[in-house]
């Protein structure tokens, strides 16, 4: 049986397609305006008799397509448990969402934060700022690595945090210093949200913001290299949500 | 049936017609689309549809009729004010407008931006001028039960007379001295607006009164046990609500009459949601008129709300004044104990308010408890961490969520409730 995951988050849209438990095709697209369009197109392009959405869309899915939903939170436990068995603690950093879920040994989710209505240290954030200091998003973390850690951003807003890099510029600070002193502020806010959730290895870090070089070898120094990243971090909440679709009897509806 | 134009009636109690308009017009489309979307409602609900259809109407107008027969409205904004008194005297007891998102530039003016909701809500009532009910008062009735109020109160009091209880912050004997204190002084002030004074008989029927109210709430309160619940938690807040609008003999009667109802409904197994759905406890702050975010982002995500740890529920409901008291002096006495029970986070130490969850917990069977706490709401805020890790010792599953009355993070609140609900699930 071929089961597909959907995962439609605030930046992206995640198809994976499983069959005996390994991801036989993935595709993604950018959200846009039309998010719904942008999942049809992903899903014309393939096959499944299954499917289960997940992520910020899956309510609006859902209603479209009476599909089963569950949460990111669920479906990235299941992922990242699937990819590394090990697995006992998962970062997620999306388009507009942190999240930190704790895993008991079996795989299931006892504890879990995520950040407020604030995009403060995610995607979003990080896409801001990369435009302000005139980087592409693919080369930001790259960037930053080279620089040295000598700038304290303060401001965790986006837009503070945008008007602060501003005047960083205008004082002629180098700006891989200043994209450092970024990595750095968010690192500093991910690993409160962390400590308040779990640290027990292994850590799985996700999401589109896993991409990062720069954060995800700050967070590897802070967290002694128990930071486990997958191949696809930004398929993780698809992959889970269709090993879940794969596993739910009551669960049989094929809308292709 | 046409409905009446109580325009005129607005505009003598110094309402903001055009603004008045659009709140009614919000609130309208508000209640259709919470309430009136949910299936298999008792039938006994019309009552309510039908008191909050005329919260702004024909209730204002009973009450300015009550005045014009020298009977006295006293608004309050807090479980702490003893009702029984102001009953004693022929006066109507109504909670104040304090549940919307609305006049907050208005409120913004004078208090400030990080100020709790219902604060800001209250304020913003009165200054944009569109709470019928602090228009009708006689008097309001504040209490020192967090700085924010406490302090509001004293800006309040230049646009409405504003009478302020002392709230004591612990309980000892030196607290409940001070408390009777303050109940004796209110039973003066009460006295010299009504220009009635307070009897034995007239105590003993206002005791009476309050309690078959509270009585009628604890019914339906037990019933909820039940499960299937035969009523949903959107259903029952809105009872808790309007207890504190209607009058309480008519709220009485019919709130019996929507139990019988319900307790069909349990001796035929019918509910308002499936066996095994989550049932949820809902914990912490006051969930004012019209605040229905939480048991709405709860009931429609697969749970059902079973009970209400809150001033707008159970900490009002779960304590009778004793009414085996003779004299004045100790009826008195059995108010002042009553309501020194009330477990407010405003007191130090407050341990049996997490005593009380823990039963409430127990007794309604629920799945998972949600700590609510009014963002900016410190005595709840800061309490919910020694609730959680209690509730967390017991393996009872908790999730924390702070928010305001706005509807902008009721996305992020849906993703964090359905996790929530996963993981009670398993």
């Amino acid at each position: 049986m071929r089961t597909a995951g959907i995962d439609i988050g605030s930046r992206t849209v995640k198809l994976a397609i499983v069959e005996e438990g390994e991801i036989i095709t993935s595709s993604i697209a950018d959200t846009t305006h039309d998010p719904l369009e942008q999942c049809e197109r992903l899903m014309a392009q393939t096959s499944f008799d299954r499917i289960l959405a997940t992520g910020y869309g899956r309510h609006f899915f859902e209603t479209h397509f009476d599909v089963p939903t569950v949460t990111e939170i669920k479906a990235f436990a299941r992922g990242a448990k699937e990819i590394f068995p090990g697995c006992r603690t998962i970062l997620d950093i999306g388009g507009q969402d942190t999240k930190a879920i704790a895993l008991d040994e079996k795989g299931r989710v006892f504890k879990f934060e995520m950040n407020d209505r604030c995009a403060a240290g995610t995607g979003m954030f990080l896409e801001v700022i990369a435009k302000t200091l005139g980087y592409e998003l693919g080369e930001f973390g790259r960037e930053a690595l080279k620089g040295e850690g000598t700038i304290q951003i303060n401001s965790m807003c986006t837009v503070f945090a945008q008007s602060e890099v501003t005047s960083l510029l205008a004082k002629r600070q180098k700006r891989e210093n200043i994209a450092y002193g970024i990595h750095v502020a968010i690192l500093n806010r991910t690993l409160s949200l962390l400590k308040r959730v779990s640290t027990t290895p292994d850590i799985v870090f996700a999401g589109g913001v896993a991409r990062n070089p720069c954060l995800k070898y700050l967070l590897d120094e802070a967290l002694v290299r128990k930071i486990k990243v997958p191949k696809d971090p930004q398929m993780v909440g698809a992959y889970g949500a269709a090993m879940i679709a794969g596993d739910s009897i009551e669960i049989d509806r094929s809308i292709y | 049936m046409e409905k009446k134009d109580y325009r005129p009636m607005w505009k003598d109690l110094g309402l903001n017609l055009e603004g008045h308009d659009q709140l009614l017009a919000v609130l309208g489309n508000a209640y259709k689309d919470i309430y009136m979307s949910q299936e298999n409602r008792p039938k006994a609900m019309q009552y309510l549809d039908f008191v909050i259809s005329e919260a702004h109407g024909l209730r204002i107008e009973e009450l300015m009729e009550e005045k014009r027969k020298g009977n006295k409205v006293i608004g309050t904004f807090c479980v702490y004010v003893p009702e029984e008194l102001i009953s004693a005297v022929g006066g109507t007891c109504v909670g104040l407008c304090a549940g919307a998102e609305i006049g907050i530039d208005e409120a913004e003016k004078v208090l400030p931006r990080n100020t709790c909701a219902l604060i800001k809500s209250f304020m913003g009532f009165k200054l944009a001028g569109l709470c019928p009910y602090i228009q009708a008062s006689d008097l309001v009735v504040g209490e020192t039960t967090c700085d924010g109020k406490k302090k509001a109160y004293e800006i309040l009091n230049d646009y409405k007379e504003t009478y302020v209880m002392e709230i004591p912050q612990m309980k000892t004997e030196r607290d409940r001295a001070l408390w009777k204190g303050e109940v004796l002084q209110f039973k003066e002030r009460v006295e010299e607006i009504a220009g009635r004074k307070v009897t034995p008989e007239n105590l003993r029927q206002g005791i009476k009164i309050v309690n078959e109210k509270r009585r009628a709430l604890q019914r339906l309160s037990q019933i909820r046990r039940a499960a299937p619940p035969p009523i949903s938690g959107l259903d029952a807040l809105l009872v808790n609500q309007i207890s504190f609008y209607d009058n309480p003999l008519r709220f009485t009667r019919n709130i019996h009459t929507l139990c019988d109802e319900l307790e069909e409904r349990v001796r035929n197994g019918m509910g308002v949601a499936k066996n095994g759905t989550p049932r949820i406890l809902v914990s912490g702050s006051p969930m004012a008129l019209p605040n229905w975010k939480i048991p709405y982002v709860v009931e429609t995500s697969g749970a059902i709300v079973v009970a209400e740890e809150s001033c707008v529920g159970e900490r009002s409901t779960r304590d009778l004044v004793q009414e085996d008291g003779k004299s004045l002096d100790k009826m008195i006495d059995a108010i002042v104990d009553r309501y020194m029970k009330i477990d407010c986070a405003c007191f130090t130490p407050n341990e049996e308010r997490i005593e009380h969850i823990l039963d409430l917990a127990r007794d309604s069977k629920a799945d998972g408890v949600i700590h609510y706490s009014i963002q900016f709401c410190t005595p709840y805020s800061v309490e919910s961490y020694k609730v959680e890790k209690t509730l967390q010792q017991k393996n009872i599953p908790v999730l924390k969520i702070e928010s305001d009355y706005g509807m902008e993070d009721v996305g992020q609140l849906k993703t964090r409730v359905e996790a929530f609900l996963e993981m009670v699930k398993g």
